[in-house]
């Protein structure tokens, strides 16, 4: 996908974050947005994916995922994100964005394999799991031999879980070199800044003293920026490291009110809200 | 009273590591992973055969679970071992968000459960694992008596698809069960038919019943021996069709009474029918350090307390 349609892509995405969220009037608008430039460039850009279709015309998903690149969310709260562009790349119909947080609805609060929705491959969002998953995923790919990619987004508090450092010490020991890693570095968390909560400090220090290779990307919302982190990302793998992009990003990107705060980390808009957020999105590629 | 005998004793933590050597050989999907405890978990002749099949985690038990997880959704059969303690307790919320919940074919399969670790204590005395696996939704909760049950259920959990839990133990006990024997999951295993109360035991605690059930012949006391090996879910109809015939109940298990095996047992009873049940394990309080035949004695989880058990049930049942 050229640039012009990533950025309609991304738009759009952002639309049905604010949306979903202010339709159940509950979830993570925040971190949803800010990542919203790197989910769609690797879902839309960067991860070969199965690309068979049903014949109800959506994406065939298979769980094993062989010979595909692996995305796994571990920071499962910014839910929205995910679901709009799993929805927008074909997994699932887009209108089943209505349903979010919902009863009975596929869209759980927290991404879920339970209710069998296509794209998610693990239950997260009881923090610090997702990075041992992965490495998991990509021990099974070498054992088949499958020269393909695993992702893993992580969120910046999260960094505060023990297990992410469990994870972090074990990949560059198992030699995990075609994990990449990706770490929201919005400087947010639900009770305030990372800094005055509990400060991670250097994460880039911090992860080469483990024995990573690191990227760092200095504006996760640019998408040319995004795109050239992934490719720097994708070079230096297959080296014997494992590799973590530190991205920063603005929370809340796109929506003015909810950017500079964490105070819209968990928030959902009221109607008013809705329409002044929805002024600055431009619905591109048509609402659901 | 039939008759049980053994030739050696052994531990069941040894019919994993041959169950597990089996699997080496016959089942290219499976892998071990251990957290730090190799030697304990008798994993060394799997790990010779089979060393890419093999992942060292280090001592690190949450990420242990989260690479299992990653492992079996890309269709690995994946056993993660170590410790009862550390497999369950330690790692709850991973087992139930990357396991359970997310239906990943993990088995947790885990040794030096209960009081018979022995000399190293409470810490590491696990007596609270059957409880939390029990109340996990699509967990698969088992506790084999011996070593080769141990070795017979290893190998069958290969073949079912599902989270399970394994657990096993440390110390050597008689080798009383058939070494061929086809493992059941979720299916009871008649030890000793009898008539006048049923005895449903778990793990170390059914050579105790089988011992128990000796004595009690001595008293004129016909008992029933049922194996429930398998916790959760458990064989009801096996439960229900043995109580309708002796009237009475008495269950033993190297647990707490809170949330284990009697638990279990007395909610199918109560459900479908009411009868005394006595209950053998450990009442509310941790272990300590000892030999494991002291601590068995001490915390009361003998043939001797299972028949007390039994004679204060009869009691009730004549009322």
């Amino acid at each position: 996908m050229d640039i012009q349609g990533l950025k309609e892509m991304t738009a759009q995405v952002r639309r049905d974050i604010v949306r979903q969220v202010h339709s159940s009037q509950s979830g993570h608008p925040g971190g949803s947005l800010g990542c919203a430039d790197m989910i769609v460039s690797l879902y839309f850009n960067e991860m070969t994916i199965n690309e068979n279709r049903q014949q109800d015309g959506f994406l065939e998903f298979k769980r094993e995922g062989q010979n595909e690149d692996l995305f796994f969310l571990s920071n499962g709260h910014i839910s929205p994100v995910f679901y709009s562009v799993l929805a927008r790349r074909g997994y699932f119909p887009i209108s089943e964005l209505s349903t979010f947080r919902k009863i009975n609805s596929r869209l759980q609060g927290h991404p879920a394999t339970h209710e069998h929705l296509p794209g998610i491959r693990v239950a997260s969002g009881s923090l610090g799991q997702g990075l041992s998953v992965a490495c998991g995923a990509a021990i099974a790919k070498r054992l088949r031999k499958e020269d393909n990619f695993v992702f893993v987004m992580m969120g910046d508090g999260e960094q505060q879980e023990g297990q992410i450092w469990e994870a972090v010490q074990f990949a560059p020991n198992a030699k995990l070199d075609k994990l990449i890693a990706i770490i929201d570095w919005n400087g947010m968390q639900i009770d305030g800044t990372t800094k005055e909560v509990n400060n991670n400090r250097d994460l880039k220090v911090k992860y080469e003293a483990f024995g990573w290779d690191t990227v760092t990307l200095k504006n996760g919302n640019d998408l040319e920026e995004v795109g050239a982190a992934l490719k720097e990302a994708k070079e230096k793998s297959g080296k014997g490291k494992p590799v973590v992009i530190l991205m920063q990003t603005e929370m809340g990107y796109g929506v003015d009110y909810m950017m500079g705060t964490h105070k819209w980390h968990g928030a959902a808009p009221n109607d008013d809200q809705l329409t002044t957020a929805l002024k600055q999105l431009p619905e591109t590629l048509g609402d659901y | 009273m039939k008759k049980y005998t053994f030739t050696e004793k052994k531990d069941t933590r040894s019919g994993f590591g041959a169950g597990m050597a089996e699997l080496g050989k016959s089942h290219p999907n499976v892998l071990a992973l251990c957290a730090d405890l190799v030697a304990s978990l008798k994993l060394d002749a799997f790990i010779k055969e089979n060393p890419e099949r093999f992942v060292q985690v280090g001592i690190a038990e949450a990420n242990m679970i989260g690479i299992s997880a990653g492992l079996a959704l890309s269709g690995y059969v994946p056993y993660a071992t170590t410790f009862a303690n550390f497999g369950s307790g330690r790692v709850y919320d991973q087992i139930r968000q990357s396991v359970a919940y997310s239906g990943t074919n993990v088995k947790i399969a885990v040794s030096h459960a209960g009081l018979t670790l022995g000399e190293d204590g409470a810490t590491h005395q696990i007596l609270e694992d059957i409880a939390m696996m029990r109340a996990m939704p699509e967990m698969t909760v088992i506790n084999p008596c011996d070593y080769n049950q141990t070795k017979a259920a290893t190998i069958a959990v290969a073949d079912f698809v599902g989270p399970v839990y394994l657990r096993f133990g440390r110390p050597v006990m008689p080798v009383f069960t058939d070494p061929d024997q086809k493992f059941e999951i979720g299916k009871a295993w008649m030890v000793n038919e009898g008539a006048d109360v049923s005895i449903f035991a778990t793990g170390h605690l059914v050579w105790e019943a089988i011992l128990a059930g000796e004595m009690l012949e001595a008293d004129g006391i016909d008992a029933e021996i049922i194996n429930l090996h398998t916790i959760k879910p458990l064989d009801e109809e096996a439960i229900l069709k043995s109580v309708t015939k002796t009237g009475c109940a008495v269950t033993a298990e190297e647990h707490q009474l809170n949330g284990g095996l009697g638990d279990a047992v007395c909610q199918v009873l109560s459900r479908n029918l009411p009868s005394p049940v006595e209950m053998v394990g450990v009442n509310n309080s941790f272990g300590e350090s000892g030999e494991p035949a002291q601590l068995m004695q001490k915390y009361g989880l003998d043939a001797k307390s299972i028949v007390a058990a039994v004679k204060k049930v009869i009691d009730r049942k004549k009322v």
